[in-house]
């Protein structure tokens, strides 16, 4: 059993309404130094195998194709062999 | 006393005008908008938090409004006593602000509901609620993020005070968990604060007003609040 995080991130150069909405949030509350706020998303799942290549592929047919828009997002993620669920 | 409501109108908002044509075209009411930068209630004797999707909903429902200038105003508005009452996104903005206890989160069958829906009336002693001279009253709903949690301790609170004004029902006022349209915790649709002065509900009064619409039992909520005002 694999646990697998991966982070979602918006491409530096692709405009992030949410992420500069939260921002005007922080000039309210007087956080003037917080600069170019971007929200991504974390999501994370077990993989049930016991082979890493085997988790390693799904994950990343996962993230490429359901979890992140190849067009403007990359992801990163993170994989660990974990004895069960929890 | 003169009656003014004023409706704050924040980025994203979109019932401000309905709130606005209810209380001022249909019922009577002085009304007048708040644009949310201005921290300044203009004289209103009810604050009213319209609903809408305000700054697009990023982060959670609320939570970018409630640092909005014109909140500051608004909380220390309800903490002498004034009457602010908050309509769906208007009543996630009040659970951020901490006026009202409890989170909303995602409707439990994941969708957007837009429907009439029942709500039985579990308080008719309150400064909303003093004119509602039925059991069941008919409204609509409008909304993705609806579904009501505290945590235990809370819950019970709200219960062993009163503090559950409208709860999903059947149109007979049966509570059930068929009539429960978004997973509300013990069907709660709307709540008061512990002193009487703050209400959040999820459906829409302000859309059941005008006798065009064939729906008429929100205004029984603004005639409250006018009556409450006048006393």
């Amino acid at each position: 059993m694999f646990k697998a995080t991966v982070i979602v991130k918006r491409r530096p150069t692709i405009l992030d309404p949410q992420g500069k909405a939260v921002e005007q949030g922080a000039r309210l509350l007087g956080f003037n130094n917080v600069k170019n706020t971007r929200i991504g998303k974390y999501i994370e799942f077990f993989i049930d195998t016991d082979d890493r290549e085997v988790a390693e592929k799904e994950l990343k047919e996962y993230s490429e194709k359901l979890l992140s828009n190849p067009i403007m997002e990359d992801f990163e993620y993170h994989l660990e062999q974990v004895n069960q669920k929890n | 006393m003169k009656i003014k409501f004023g409706i704050v109108v924040f980025p994203g908002a979109n019932c401000d005008h309905d709130a606005y044509y209810a209380t001022k075209k249909v019922l009577g009411y002085d009304a007048e908008f708040l644009w949310h930068k201005e921290p300044d209630l203009k004289g209103s004797n009810a604050i009213l938090l319209p609903g809408g999707f305000s700054y697009g909903d990023y982060l959670r429902t609320g939570a970018i409004a409630r640092f909005s200038p014109i909140m500051d105003e608004v909380i220390k508005f309800a903490n002498s006593g004034g009457i602010v009452i908050g309509i769906c996104n208007g009543f996630q903005i009040l659970l951020e602000t901490g006026l009202l206890p409890g989170i909303m989160q995602k409707n439990i069958n994941l969708k957007f509901i837009c429907k009439d829906v029942y709500l039985r009336v579990e308080n008719k002693n309150t400064l909303f609620t003093k004119l509602v001279d039925k059991n069941v009253i008919k409204i609509p709903i409008a909304h993705g993020e609806g579904n009501y949690y505290a945590d235990e301790k809370t819950l019970s609170e709200l219960e062993k005070n009163n503090q559950v004004v409208f709860r999903y029902s059947d149109s007979k006022g049966d509570v059930t968990p068929e009539s429960n349209p978004n997973g509300s915790l013990n069907n709660i649709a709307g709540i008061i604060n512990k002193e009487g002065n703050v209400l959040g509900m999820m459906p829409h009064p302000e859309r059941a007003c005008d006798t065009a619409l064939s729906r008429t039992d929100g205004a029984l909520i603004f005639k409250s609040i006018a009556e409450s005002i006048y006393k």
